[in-house]
Order: C-alpha cells, then sequence, then structure tokens
C-alpha cells in the first residue's frame, strides 16, 4: 500500500483522482451494504449469540433467565424423548436423502437422452417440489395414507397392515416410510440440477468411449457419474441439510403432537413443542446449537470426503 | 443418441457403406428406445401427479366418498364443498386469509428483490474493504438451519409488542436475510460485463445510478426468478406465521387450512380438500405462467422448491 502511494505520489492529480475515487467506493459500498449488515447483526449474528447464551439457562419467557451451566446438555442425553426425536431424524436423513437423489438421478438420465417431450416432462417433475411442503399437501397425504384409504387398502393387498387399523397415518411402524415417500415424491428440485450437470458432460467423450467398445453401464460409472461427481456433491449437501429441518408435514400429519407414539416427533418438532409449547427456551436453544453442530459436521465430513470421489473439471486422478 | 449415429456409421463402415438392414434395424432400435422412454415418463408422471389430481376431484365429491376411494371422478360432482370453504372458519371470512396470505407475500417480493439486488451490487460491483469477509458471512447463512436464530428472534420481537404484526415476517425480507437470493443476484452480476460500470463512470455517473439505469434493468432475468420464489415461498411459509400471527383475523391461508383441519374433524374431507386447492392455487398457475423460469431458476442456483 505505501509502497503504491510513494511511486504514484510523483504524477499528482491522477493519484489524488484515484483515492478520491477509492473513498467513493468504500463509502458507497458501506451504503449498499447496510440493509443487510443491520439485517445480519439484528437477525442472524446478533441472535446466534443470546441463543448461545440461552443455551445455558433456564427461561421461560416470564422471568429473568437463570444460569445453569451445561444442565441442559447434559439433560439432553437423559430425555427419551430427544432420543426419540433424534432417531426418528436420523433415519428420515439417512434413508430418504439418498432415496430421493437415486431417483433424481435416474429420471434425469431418462429424461436426457431423450428429444421429444423431455420439456414437459421435466417441468411436470418439477411441480411437487414447489407445493410439496405445504399445508395442503400435507393434508392430501393425509388423507391418502388414512384409515382404508386408496394406499392402505393397496398396502395391506401386498401384505402390509390392515388398511381398517387407521392406515398408514395410525400405524408407527409406517410413519416414517409415509413421510419419506413424501420427500421422494419432490425428486424435481435435485433432478433438474442433475439435468443441468448431464448437459455438461462432453459428448465426443461418451462417442470415443463407445468406439472403444464401453457399453452403457460402464460409460455411466466410468464418464457420466465422475464428471457428474460435483453436482452430485452439490445435491447431497442441500438434501442432507434439508431433510434435518422436516417440520411442516410431521406437524399436520401428526397435528402437532408428533405421534402415533412419538413416531413422528422429528427434531424440529420437538424443539418447537419444548421452545413454544412449554416455553423452554434455554433448553430449545441448546436443542438447536446441537443440531447446528450436527450439521456443521456433517458438511465437514462431506467436504473432506470429496477429494475422494468429488472430481472437478480438468484435474487428472 | 448422438452414440448411436456413431455406432451406426461404424457398422455401415464394416458392411460396406449400405442402405440396407443395418440401417433400418437401428431406426428399429431408435423406436423401441423412444416408446421405452415415453413409457416410463408417463409412468412417472402418473405417480407424480396422481396425488394432485386426487386432492383436485375429491374436493367435487362429497366427503363420504372420498377416503377409500380409487376413482377420479367423481360420480355426483359439486361445488358444494368449495361453498363451504369459502364462508370462512371461525366466523372469519375465507377473503381475510386469502388478503393476509396476499398482502405478505406482496411486500415479500417487494422486500426481496429491492433489498438482496442493492446488497448483491455492493458484493459484485464495489470494491471496499470487508467485503470478502461479510461475502463470507452472506454464505455462511445458506448453510445455517434458522432454528439456531428463531428463539432469540422471537424473544425479540416478543420485547418489542411485534407479535401478532407482520413485522416478524417481513423485516427481514427488507434487510436482505434470504441469502438464497442475494446468492443468485450475484452470481448474475458477475455475469454482466464491467466495461457497463466503466463507461457509465466515465459519463460521471456514481454509484446509485450505475445501479439504477444500468445494472438494474439487465437484472430483469434473476429479479423476476426471485420474485416468483419469494412470492411461493411465503404463500406456502408455515412456521413463520404460526410462530408470529395468534388471532385468526391475522391467519394466513396455511394456517386457516390447519384450523379447517382441526374445527371439522376429520369426517369433511370434502371441505378439507377444497380449502387445500384454493391454498394451493395461486402456486399452481405461477408455475403453470412460469415454469421455465422457474426451471432455469433451479438449474442454475440450485434453488429447492
Amino acid at each position: 500500500m505505501t509502497v503504491q502511494l510513494a511511486s504514484g505520489a510523483r504524477h499528482g492529480a491522477p493519484r489524488r483522482r484515484a483515492t478520491w475515487r477509492r473513498r467513493r467506493d468504500i463509502r458507497a459500498g458501506y451504503v449498499f451494504l447496510s440493509p443487510w449488515l443491520i439485517g445480519f447483526f439484528v437477525l442472524t449474528a446478533g441472535p446466534m449469540v443470546a441463543s448461545l447464551v440461552l443455551s445455558f439457562t433456564d427461561y421461560d419467557l416470564f422471568s429473568a433467565p437463570s444460569p445453569v451451566g451445561f444442565a441442559n446438555y447434559t439433560r439432553l442425553f437423559t430425555d427419551a424423548n430427544y432420543l426419540q426425536a433424534v432417531k426418528v431424524t436420523l433415519l428420515y436423513v439417512v434413508f430418504g436423502a439418498p432415496l430421493k437423489l437415486v431417483v433424481a438421478l435416474a429420471v434425469a438420465v431418462l429424461l436426457n437422452h431423450a428429444r421429444g417431450g423431455s420439456g414437459f416432462y421435466r417441468s411436470a417433475f418439477y411441480l411437487p417440489s414447489l407445493i410439496g411442503g405445504s399445508v395442503s399437501i400435507a393434508i392430501v397425504w393425509k388423507a391418502m395414507f388414512t384409515d382404508k384409504s386408496i394406499v392402505a387398502n393397496i398396502g395391506s393387498f401386498f401384505g402390509g397392515p390392515p388398511a381398517e387399523s387407521g392406515g398408514w397415518v395410525g400405524n408407527p411402524s409406517m410413519t416414517l416410510p409415509m413421510l419419506i415417500l413424501l420427500t421422494v415424491w419432490q425428486f424435481g428440485a435435485p433432478m433438474v440440477i442433475f439435468l443441468a450437470g448431464l448437459k455438461q458432460v462432453p459428448t465426443e467423450l461418451l462417442e470415443s468411449a463407445s468406439v472403444d467398445g464401453a457399453g452403457p453401464v460402464r460409460r455411466f460409472t466410468r464418464i457420466t457419474l465422475p464428471m457428474l461427481s460435483p453436482v452430485l456433491f452439490f445435491n447431497l449437501l442441500l438434501e442432507l441439510i434439508h431433510s434435518f429441518q422436516i417440520f411442516n408435514s410431521a406437524f399436520i400429519i401428526s397435528n402437532g403432537t408428533g405421534g402415533p407414539v412419538r413416531s413422528t416427533l422429528f427434531y424440529t418438532l420437538y424443539l418447537y413443542q419444548r421452545g413454544f409449547s412449554d416455553f423452554q427456551m434455554g433448553y430449545a436453544s441448546a436443542m438447536a446449537w446441537v443440531l447446528l453442530v450436527v450439521i456443521g459436521l456433517v458438511t465437514l465430513m462431506l467436504f473432506r470426503t470429496s477429494n475422494a470421489w468429488v472430481h472437478y473439471g480438468g484435474d487428472e486422478k | 443418441m448422438t452414440t448411436n449415429a456413431v455406432r451406426e456409421s461404424a457398422t455401415a463402415a464394416v458392411t460396406g457403406g449400405g442402405a440396407g438392414p443395418g440401417r433400418s434395424r437401428a431406426r428399429a432400435r431408435r423406436r423401441t428406445r423412444s416408446v421405452i422412454f415415453h413409457v416410463f415418463s408417463v409412468a412417472v408422471l402418473v405417480v407424480i401427479l396422481y396425488p394432485a389430481l386426487w386432492m383436485l376431484m375429491s374436493s367435487f365429491k362429497p366427503s363420504n366418498q372420498i377416503v377409500g376411494s380409487v376413482n377420479l371422478i367423481p360420480r355426483h360432482g359439486s361445488f358444494d364443498n368449495y361453498a363451504h370453504a369459502l364462508q370462512g372458519i371461525g366466523g372469519v371470512s375465507f377473503w381475510t386469509f386469502l388478503a393476509n396470505s396476499l398482502g405478505l407475500a406482496v411486500l415479500s417480493v417487494v422486500g426481496v428483490t429491492l433489498s438482496c439486488s442493492v446488497t448483491a451490487y455492493a458484493f459484485s460491483r464495489i470494491r471496499f474493504p470487508g467485503r470478502g469477509v461479510f461475502f463470507a458471512c452472506m454464505i455462511a447463512t445458506l448453510l445455517l438451519p434458522f432454528h439456531i436464530v428463531v428463539i432469540p428472534q422471537y424473544i425479540m420481537f416478543n420485547q418489542l409488542g411485534m407479535i401478532n404484526t407482520w413485522w416478524p415476517l417481513l423485516l427481514g425480507k427488507f434487510l436482505g436475510a434470504d441469502a438464497f437470493f442475494v446468492f443468485l443476484m450475484v452470481q448474475f452480476m458477475r455475469g454482466l460485463p464491467s466495461e457497463l460500470d466503466e463507461a457509465a463512470r466515465m459519463d460521471g455517473a456514481g454509484h446509485a445510478r450505475i445501479f439504477w439505469s444500468v445494472i438494474l434493468p439487465l437484472m430483469r432475468p434473476a429479479l423476476v426468478t426471485s420474485a416468483i420464489f419469494a412470492f411461493i415461498w411465503s404463500w406456502n411459509d408455515f412456521f413463520g406465521p404460526l410462530l408470529y400471527l395468534k388471532t385468526p383475523t391475522s391467519y394466513t391461508m396455511p394456517l386457516a387450512l390447519r384450523l379447517y383441519v382441526d374445527q371439522t374433524s376429520s369426517s369433511d374431507y370434502g371441505a378439507q380438500m377444497a380449502m387445500a386447492i384454493l391454498a394451493i392455487l395461486p402456486v399452481v398457475l405461477f408455475f403453470l405462467a412460469f415454469q421455465r423460469h422457474l426451471v432455469r431458476g433451479v438449474a442454475t442456483q440450485g434453488l429447492k422448491g
């Protein structure tokens, strides 16, 4: 910086104009950024600090917070409802997200090979991603999977539980598969991203592999999949973070209870119950921090392992 | 498909370039492939659209014919369910819920497009110290689960006496808190040539003028995509209104729908379906009108539904 100033000092006028312009840039930068800056400190950074502090207190919104040390965190490990919420959420994340991505990729590959009509299909398949999280669809899902409903009848025909016993909605062992089906049904968004990635795979490469005698399976696993790995990584990250935060459908289908028999007591639903029904703000804050740390760790792990399986264009490995 | 052409010409070369059996076999194979493609796609389409269609058709059926019926076509179709739904719930008119949802969604669109475009301009077109750090902060908020901030935010809005007002639901929109849109616009602005700013600056324009007269008009595609998503997300939002809106007269459509399900008990499926259709209709209409925009926006920015 000082070197530049010293050398620039020889011809006075342009230098003065440059510093004037720089000062103007700094001022304009902060003026333009000010709404976001206020929002960031008031709505994100400040609340994050507050939430961390709260997690070490008991606070019911009506009397002053009282510090309790790590009590909220140690209590998590003995809270049967919390452990249930962790279990249900992990099952949902571990089975739902990959299944959704497999379907999304399969359909994307199918559409990528077609000429006529693929634009129509692509748009139509995307629709559930747009409406799937809404209360309307949760209600439809509830009606479709309830006592004596279509799906329950078909399910019991194929050896599932009897349709009269409350259907999938009333059966604690079927609510999770039901919600996983709901998320898989919304495969359209990752599919569109996969399709964009598939367009980047150079056809010359596939053609020359084909001339060399590589079959479709080999071409897919050796060329398409590695070239698609950055997109796969992106989709996986987004989908995992997304699944950890399932709330609407579980809330509507169980009427906010997490039932039957706590089978839809997802992490965020339990956090909502603790924070906004029981007003245990400190305990709920501790839950939120554990969630943040877990999502952070999952993200970190994905990034760490990505060197092994994500191939960015141009690097020879 | 091009691989087929290569294989075809390869076989043609081997067999002596004849147009005969080799080529027609390839054409037949291409046709079977196309048939397989359409069969699969239509099968997926049926699975995808069946719940939506079932919901639509059920809204015209009497309640006792909905659950357990695989039939899509109602035997005695009527608009009774809609008439019932339009009466509202608990003495509150349907139009009140609609007006609440519309007002919030429109203001969200205004807030998001204004605040995020200004923020994106600062990040992508102006050089100032601290830009890199704040940009990293903005990207980090993309991955942040909002549960980490929701409890202190609730306490803050509660102490400010803003529960049951629109402030908690709109403040973030006007302060660029939706990092997705900021990111989308930054990416778009980076694609615009810097010669534009230089030329405007030569003509004596300041940043406000460059932003307003040069960049913003070129941003139309990114602004439209953001506006559509901002509308739909606000319209479908359930958690925010659930936390902050407490009296039925302030309810949005998703809250009203939930109230409807609670009050009418599980037996009146017909009215529930009609209400569900009405609650989702604007989103579907937006989708039909802007599907190209929406799908392209997802493909380039990885937005979620």
